[in-house]
């Protein structure tokens, strides 16, 4: 049971405390309610470009993290497809300093030019080191836009292609600010060795006096119903052995059938005693690695099956054989130990992640953006709801060829 | 109208309180380190036993008996282990690093007693059965061959080679080694090295004593048989030669470079690292200001000092654009320089002391993280009072010693230099 308190400032901007006496240490966490899928189709990478360009100084502060490190603090932040994170850990007695230099990049940035060009080239080596001088790295420049032909999701937060970052300019930077970096986009997380009153008068004080600016109401093209299967095949020299990829569309982070989705992935892939590794991996001997996972996004998001073959494995036989597994789950009802085993570990996840106080408070930011923080602390009880019939006919929705896009990722010479 | 251009005040971190561990022993003699801290219930248990028998010619049977221990008993196959684990939401690991091989069991007090029969049962009873070790070699040749497309797993690689040759610290693992695995070697290193005499427990969470008679009930008749030899190794350093792998497609180059040093037991150990802090060890060192913040080189660069049972080095890494790595290297050698020859100025000096003292303070967040400072002092043979003289060395040190000590240590030209890519 993570315990906080919420208020909202006149601006706009929430805030939530969680006091935590164990620790002389302070987190702070700051959410804006923007991710890559708010990105224009031809500047995309632009959300996570920005993420850089906040830390290359404010309109009062010239540096962001010097003082911070000189108060003995850390700091880091992500970019995802929904939303920009960032977040500092710091000894709580000097809290202050991270109000003061969070609500300055609130207020307003510096806009340097210098920063700019500087953070356009290390983004642009970010996308070659994680996406294109990887083997495989480059799978999801290709996923995504054979799953998504029309929601933003099409493309990854890293961006589409390398020139759209190169092109950015210093008016885009600028228009991107206003549209979405200000109170009312904002959740503000407190947590650690801290109290509600405090926090309380520093938000009031560093924060308070920034204008509530507009709201940005969000309307996105919405991905049609897929209604037949779709398939690629990439071949690259660059890797060493032959992988397959398939997505499925799934449902959105709110709805009931996002937990139904993620205890399958579990059913099919967590740990030694999962379906996909006794059958598939270690029973047929297909692949040498075989995992099932989702996007877990807020909007609907992609199921998804990531596998190696074996040298000499027919790709289509091994293909086939993930088939077999999924109409398994379609025709058979789930032994109820076996969907226990995995809600036992979805619930000792939750314990476990009360240990990190910055998780902590990381969840109670996403919570309170998906509606409600307190959602967080019910999390466990909508997996515990869910019963053997709900995964059948959840895969049986889920695991059709029209709702699948496949990837052949193929060793070449 | 407050005046946001000026910094509110702070204070420097005073002390840093440590929970530490208090020493049993089980009736057979097997050291338990208990680390309590009872704010969630739930426990971690390490077992934790010294890398032994190193044989070059045998270089994989320590990790993959390791990383086998969960794939079968006598009496329980690898997927009942899983279940059983799996069942009450617990997590059996193993870890596997160059001086230790380990055990981990993650849970909630209150299946203690449903999972600890299994961890028994694997630490004493493991069987390597023939068809799970074909998959595992099998599925680890795969990932090696992955592996070896990735540049920096290459300078890795390559590095440590450079540095630690054919040691338990320096050996290329490749897919040959696998080809070669036999199971009787995996089986008789378990039989070796997964004994009571070379077994250490460190307890974190809420160890209370029925943690305690627990472990005792299933540990603490465990006897030694075979006898084991320790590894020991010395290494002299090299002239600091150019390790160059060329790939004529790279878009970008893994740079690693290292030079062998002290470890954690070394009194300059502490100096060194905040030295290494200065050069590239936070975010806004050095290496990380010229070559990303201010060039664009690079996503990221920084720098390590590694503490080793048996050794210690300092190495730089970085993945740079490939048409820019000679200019990175240039720079790399300009900043590693300047450290001996000028004096730090004391405004980075104060910043640098308290970046520090904050990230140690940082890194004491629950019990767990307590059990892993224990672990560092424990290895290095150590006490409590290193953390005394760690924070008193961050608080105190003078630029003057810190450029000693980079004559001393970080000469650029004795670095073994690796790039793989293009320069």
């Amino acid at each position: 049971m993570v315990k906080f308190d919420r208020f909202t400032l006149d601006n706009g901007l929430r805030v939530l405390v969680h006091e935590d006496k164990t620790t002389p240490m302070a987190v702070v966490n700051i959410l804006y309610d923007v991710g890559a899928r708010d990105e224009n189709p031809n500047q995309t990478g632009f959300a996570h470009l920005f993420e850089h360009l906040m830390f290359g100084g404010s309109v009062n502060i010239p540096s962001y993290d010097e003082p911070l490190q000189r108060v003995g603090g850390e700091n880091n932040a992500f970019t995802s497809n929904d939303i920009t994170n960032y977040y500092i850990t710091l000894p709580a007695e000097n809290l202050e300093t991270a109000f003061w230099l969070e609500s300055d990049r609130m207020l307003s940035l510096a806009f340097s030019e210098k920063s700019l060009d500087v953070q356009r080239n290390v983004v642009i080596e970010e996308f070659k080191q994680r996406y294109l001088n990887q083997p495989y790295g480059d799978v999801w420049l290709k996923l995504r836009p054979l799953s998504y032909k029309v929601h933003p999701y099409r493309w990854p937060t890293i961006g589409q292609e390398i020139a759209h970052i190169a092109d950015a300019r210093i008016e885009d930077v600028k228009a991107f600010f206003k549209k979405h970096y200000n109170p009312q986009n904002a959740i503000l997380v407190v947590g650690g060795h801290v109290t509600t009153n405090e926090v309380k008068a520093l938000a009031e004080k560093w924060f308070g006096p920034i204008p509530a600016g507009e709201k940005y109401n969000r309307n996105l093209p919405q991905e049609p119903v897929q209604t037949e299967a779709r398939a690629e095949t990439v071949t690259s020299s660059h890797v060493p052995l032959n992988a397959l990829y398939i997505t499925f569309h799934m449902p959105a982070r709110k709805t009931a059938g996002y937990y139904e989705c993620d205890l399958i992935s579990d059913i099919l892939s967590r740990g030694n005693s999962s379906r996909l590794c006794l059958n598939l991996v270690k029973g047929k001997k297909l692949f040498s690695d075989l995992h099932a996972y989702h996007t877990g996004s807020i909007d609907a998001g992609l199921f998804v099956i990531d596998g190696k073959l074996l040298p000499g494995i027919d790709i289509h036989q091994a293909e086939q054989a993930v088939w077999e597994e999924l109409e398994q789950l379609k025709k058979t009802l789930v032994a109820d130990m076996e969907l226990d085993k995995v809600k036992n570990k979805q619930e000792s996840t939750f314990v476990f992640s009360e240990m990190n106080l910055l998780d902590k408070a990381m969840n109670l930011a996403y919570f309170e953006l998906l509606g409600d923080a307190d959602g967080f602390n019910h999390e466990i009880d909508k997996y515990l709801a869910v019963s053997t019939a709900d995964i059948q006919q959840r895969a049986a929705k889920l695991f059709t060829k029209e709702n699948s896009s496949t990837l052949y990722y193929l060793a070449g010479a | 109208m407050i005046d946001r251009t000026i910094a509110p005040a702070f204070r420097q971190i005073e002390k840093v309180d440590l929970i530490q561990a208090v020493p049993l022993k089980l009736d057979n003699g097997i050291p338990v380190y208990s680390i309590y801290s009872g704010e969630q219930d739930l426990i971690r248990l390490e077992f934790i036993f010294d890398n032994v028998n190193w044989d070059a010619s045998r270089p994989l049977q320590a990790s993959v008996a390791n990383g086998m221990l969960n794939e079968g008993t006598a009496t329980l196959n690898a997927a009942q282990i899983a279940e059983k684990i799996d069942y009450y939401g617990a997590f059996l690991q193993t870890e596997y690093t160059y001086d230790h091989s380990s055990l981990v069991l993650y849970t909630l007090n209150k299946y203690l007693d449903n999972v600890l029969p299994v961890v028994h049962d694997v630490l004493t009873h493991s069987v390597f059965p023939v068809d799970e070790l074909e998959v595992y070699r099998l599925n680890h040749q795969q990932q090696i061959k992955v592996q070896l497309e990735k540049n920096d797993f290459v300078a890795r690689q390559t590095l440590g080679h450079a540095l630690f040759g054919s040691s338990i610290y320096g050996h290329p693992v490749t897919v040959t080694d696998y080809q070669e695995l036999q199971r009787e070697d995996v089986c008789s290193y378990f039989s070796t090295a997964y004994q009571p005499q070379n077994c250490i427990i460190v307890a974190s969470g809420k160890v209370n004593d029925h943690v305690i008679a627990q472990l005792n009930s299933y540990f603490g008749e465990w006897k030694s048989q075979a006898s084991y030899h320790k590894n020991t190794f010395g290494f002299t350093a090299g002239q600091g030669q150019e390790h160059y792998i060329e790939k004529p497609e790279a878009l970008q180059s893994a740079i690693r470079m290292g030079i062998l040093a002290i470890n954690r037991s070394h009194p300059d150990f502490a100096g060194l690292q905040v030295l290494n802090t200065v050069l590239g060890g936070y975010f806004g060192s050095r290496l990380m200001a010229n070559i990303r913040e201010d060039k664009g080189y690079t996503y990221g660069i920084g720098s390590a000092l590694v503490s080793l049972q048996h050794a210690g080095y300092l190495f730089i890494a970085s993945e740079v654009g490939a048409e820019v790595c000679g200019a990175a290297m240039e720079e790399i050698r300009k900043e590693v320089r300047l450290l001996r020859d000028e004096l730090i100025l004391p405004d980075e000096l104060a910043l640098v002391r308290n970046y520090m003292l904050g990230s140690f303070l940082g890194s004491l967040e629950n019990a767990f993280s307590h059990a892993d400072k224990f672990k560092n002092i424990y290895f290095s043979g150590l006490g409590y009072d290193y953390f005394e003289h760690y924070v008193n060395t961050v608080k105190t040190i003078t630029p003057q010693r810190l450029q000693e000590l980079a004559n001393q240590y970080l000469d650029f030209d004795r670095f073994e230099k690796v790039i793989v890519g293009r320069r």
